[in-house]
This record gives C-alpha cells, structure tokens and sequence, in this order.
C-alpha cells in the first residue's frame, strides 16, 4: 500500500498570511498604540469609577415608560429602515444581476456600490438635513445604507438560481412579470428573507448609533442622557438596547432557521 | 389527491392564502409607520429641498488642492491602520470564543456521558459573553476607554475589537454550525481531538464563508472610523466631521470618494481571497 501523498506546499497561502500579519504589526506601529497604560492602578481605577458611575439604574416607573417608548421607536425605525431598503434593494437587484443587459448591470451595481459605501452616519446627517431631526431621517439613512448591502446579495442569489424555470414559463407564453415571480422569485425569496432579516438584527444597533445625530429612539435617549452625565439614566436605557438585540436576535434566528445560511 | 382543477382556472391557488397575509402585514405596520414618523411628503416641502438642494450643489467638484489632498491621505492610512488594528483585535477575542462556543465540535452532545452538564454551562456562558460584548454600543466601549487611555486611536481600536470580536465569534460559531458536520462528527467520533475536528472536518468547508466574513467586518470597520470620531481617534471620520460642521462640500465629496474606493479594495480583497481559498 502506498502512503497518503503530503498536499503539495502552498507558497502562495505563506505568501498571503504574511502580508496579513504584516499589515496588522505595522498598523498597530504606525498607531504607535500602548496597551500597557490601560492596566497601570491610575487608569484601572479611572475606568472602574466610571463604570461605577452606572449603577444602580434609574428604574423608576416614569424613566421606564420613556425608554420603554424610545425601544419601540427604536424598533419601528429599524424596521421601516429594513423593509424600505429590501424593496428598494430588490428593484435594484434585477438589472444588477445582469437581466437587463451589460450597461444597465454596470451602472446599477455602482448605485449600489456607492450607497453602500457612504457610512450610515453621513446619509443620517444628510437625511436629518433633508427631513429633519427625528426618527424619520434615521430609517431613511438604515434604508439607504442596507439599500445598497441587500441589492448586492439579492443580485447575487439571482445570478446563482438557476434560470430554467423562468425560460421554460417564457418559452409558454407567459409574460416577463409572471415568468419571474412564479419561476425565480420562489426560488430565492427564502434566502432573500433570510438576508434581509439579518439586516434588521443589525439595523437595530445601528439605530442606537444613529440616535447620536438625531435618528430618534433609544440611541438619542442614550446620547442626551451620557452628554448630561446621568449615567444611571444611561445604563437603563443600555439594558433596554440588550434586551432589544436578545430578543431580536432570538426571534430573527427562529425565523432564519430552515431558511438557509445568510452571512453577510 | 384531489379532483382535477378545471383546465380553464388560470387563477392563483394561493391568492387568498396571500390577500390574507398582506393584509396583516399592513395592518402591523401601521403603527410602526406611525411611531417611526413616516412622512416622505416632508422630503418636498420647498424649504427642506431648498436647503438640501443648496447643500449638494456644494459637493461639487471634490477639494483637489495638494494641502487637503495630503491630509486625506493621512487620514486615509490612519483609518486603515485603525481597521486592520481593530478586526486584527477581534479576530483574536472572536476566534477562541467560537472555539468553545460552537455546537458543531461539541463532544458532550455526541452521546450521554460526563460532562454533559457542565460543557453546556461554558458554552452558554461563552454565548452570554459574546452577546454582552455586541449589545452595547461601540461608541460607548469607547467613552470607556478613553477615561483610561486618553482621546486617541487606542481607545477606538479597542473599542472596536470588542464589539467586532462579539459579532464576528457569533457568526463564526454559526457558520460552523450550518455547514456540512458530518466529517467534524466523524473525526470526533474516532477519537481526534478538537483541534484536529476544526481543522481537517470544518474549515476545509467553510474557509471561503469565514474569510469573505471577516474581509466584510474589516470593511464595516473602515466605515465605523466615522463613529470614532466622536472619541478624537482621528482619521476619516474625524476629517469628514470638521467638513460637514464647516458646509465645505467639495472635501465631504473628496471623503466620500476615499470610501468608496476603500469598499471597492475591500470587494477585490475579498474575491482574490476566495478563489485562493476555493
């Protein structure tokens, strides 16, 4: 019996993993980043004040019922922001998966290149420019921001289903809109649920951040009262963000299950 | 089976099944409309357009003088610099964390035997951890540590590797559990150890899905440098937030430019990775 043959030595996968590591140690050289004062007594003792500063959290009944409030806000903005971005993304997608010829797939995936590329907090400041400061400027800026990741992963499940149902209703007679929602879109709506669900489970604490610039919700809840210095007010509304990631969390993963892996 | 369909009902057998549930649908998400303030009519109004529209017409063209233009490289290679340091943090805290908490190497579930109880009560544990190190915000982490280390990058980068490290060990442990374990079991069943299961039963799977993963969070991270500035961590959010606060649109379109070649880097990274994985 002749032994296993040893894979063959992959000089590129070295080659790759040392760039990987270089550029880790010359960025953290180049931040010149010194980790040691963080465990000096000094700044222990600092850090440990402020999170003392926390406790005990505010829980009287009226503080719940506003951070209560700004929870659901904070839910209904994030949803909004994720169901406005799934249709939007699902429009785009279909010229972006090369349906429409090679032109109109170029210039929709720049669209949802650049979309994607401009931070969520900048479309949050130009939104709050455009519709004012409030919870509507916040799903607007989630919307364009997911607009742009959702439409790249719709576009990508399309091309990868497989075509032969479409053509085989097409070649019956049917029509463009028919053929694609009775042949196609069964095929992939599962995996785009799946996608779009996923978003909202980071849609949400991203929600909390967009508070910062006027988004509405627990995050401006969090903003106005960290900027006042009650940090037992904060804390509460801290413990209603992890309440609100667990439970969506647990429910985004019952409905993700048998629904496909959707990592993105 | 049924009696056959008449031949000439072209209707959708499953239209009621679907009136139905759109119907519900909107009827849960009026409230949500309501409590999210939807008023795209406000986006028209003369006065917001006006300002809007006075706002854009500032972004062009992109700032191109040499004196900005060496500032945005600067702060371009301090943004790299702080999402390398940071997802390069994350992978350290996420990697060991998935490790411990994922289901798909477990030993104890494979049958009844010692132990049971308490590899679960580690696992669990590991998933709480990482739940509470993704729940809170990274702005605050960051107000964190800059009590201990100063206004800075340092305390960004931290402040980053937590929450990243939260998310990438969630999506690590999962992914590895939705791939095909059936080898991992196997090599586990004969006797391997852990180790051995992870890497000649799972990652030969999944180190496409991983990888192109962690690439995405490096992306995310180089967009989260807006959010670092807040904390004075310099870079391009930091530069982005002086453009805005000053109305100069010609550098905030310059910075927005720099992004977008960033996530198109990010996209190639991400492709050559993969097929060097496949």
């Amino acid at each position: 019996m002749t032994g296993l043959q040893p894979p063959p030595i992959c000089l590129r996968c070295y080659a790759v993993v040392a760039a990987v590591l270089a550029a880790v140690v010359a960025s953290f050289v180049y931040l010149a980043i010194d980790y040691r004062a963080l465990f000096t007594g000094e700044s222990l003792r600092y850090m440990a004040k402020f999170i003392a500063e926390f406790f005990p959290p505010d829980l009287s009944s009226d503080f719940l019922a506003k951070t209560g409030w700004g929870a659901l806000q904070t839910l209904a903005v994030s949803a909004l922001g994720s169901l406005l971005a799934a249709a939007a993304g699902a429009v785009l997608a279909l010229p972006a998966s090369s349906r429409a010829g090679g032109w109109a797939r170029q210039a929709a995936r720049f669209v949802l290149n650049f979309l994607r590329s401009v931070p969520e907090l900048v479309w949050a400041a130009l939104m709050v420019l455009a519709a004012g400061i409030g919870p509507f400027a916040g799903a607007l800026a989630l919307a364009l921001h997911t607009t742009g990741v959702l439409g790249r992963l719709f576009a990508e499940s399309l091309e990868n289903a497989p075509r032969e149902p479409e053509q085989a209703l097409t070649l019956q007679g049917a029509g463009a809109v028919a053929a694609f929602s009775y042949a196609s879109l069964p095929l992939v709506l599962p995996q785009w649920v799946a996608y779009t669900l996923y978003r909202w489970e980071m849609n949400i604490r991203m929600a909390a951040v967009l508070g910062f610039v006027g988004g509405g919700g627990l995050g401006q809840l969090l903003y106005f009262h960290l900027s006042i210095f009650q940090q037992q007010q904060a804390m509460t509304v801290l413990m209603a963000m992890f309440v609100l990631v667990a439970l969506v969390d647990f429910a985004s993963a019952r409905l993700r299950r048998g629904l496909g892996p959707a990592y993105a | 089976m049924n009696a056959a369909p008449a031949l000439r009902d072209f209707r959708d057998p499953q239209a009621r099944v679907r009136l139905v549930w759109t119907l519900a649908a909107l009827a849960l998400a009026w409230p949500m409309l309501q409590l999210a303030e939807f008023k795209p009519w406000a986006l028209f109004t003369a006065g917001n357009l006006s300002v809007m529209g006075g706002f854009l017409a500032g972004f062009w063209p992109p700032a191109t003088d040499a004196a900005f233009l060496a500032m945005l490289g600067k702060a371009t290679l301090e943004t790299l610099a702080m999402a390398t340091a940071g997802t390069a943090l994350a992978f350290v805290i996420a990697a060991p964390l998935a490790f411990i908490t994922t289901r798909a190497l477990s030993v104890s579930r494979i049958g009844p035997g010692p132990g049971r109880v308490r590899a679960l009560a580690v696992r669990q544990a590991g998933r709480s951890l990482l739940m509470v190190l993704r729940a809170i915000p990274e702005i605050v982490w960051a107000l964190l540590f800059v009590r201990a280390l100063g206004l800075g990058p340092a305390a960004g980068v931290l402040a980053l590797a937590i929450t990243y490290g939260g998310m990438l060990g969630k999506v690590y442990a999962e992914v590895l559990e939705s791939t095909d374990t059936r080898p991992a079991r196997a090599l586990l069943e004969a006797g391997s150890g852990r180790f051995a299961a992870l890497f000649y039963g799972l990652l030969p799977n999944c180190a496409q899905e991983l990888t192109s993963y962690t690439v995405y969070r490096w992306e995310c991270a180089v967009r989260a440098s807006v959010v670092m500035g807040f904390v004075g961590a310099g870079g391009l959010g930091q530069l982005m937030d002086q453009s805005m606060k000053m109305l100069n649109g010609g550098e905030a379109s310059s910075i927005l430019l720099v992004f977008l070649a960033l996530v198109l880097l990010a996209d190639a990274l991400s492709n050559a990775l993969r097929k060097l994985l496949a």
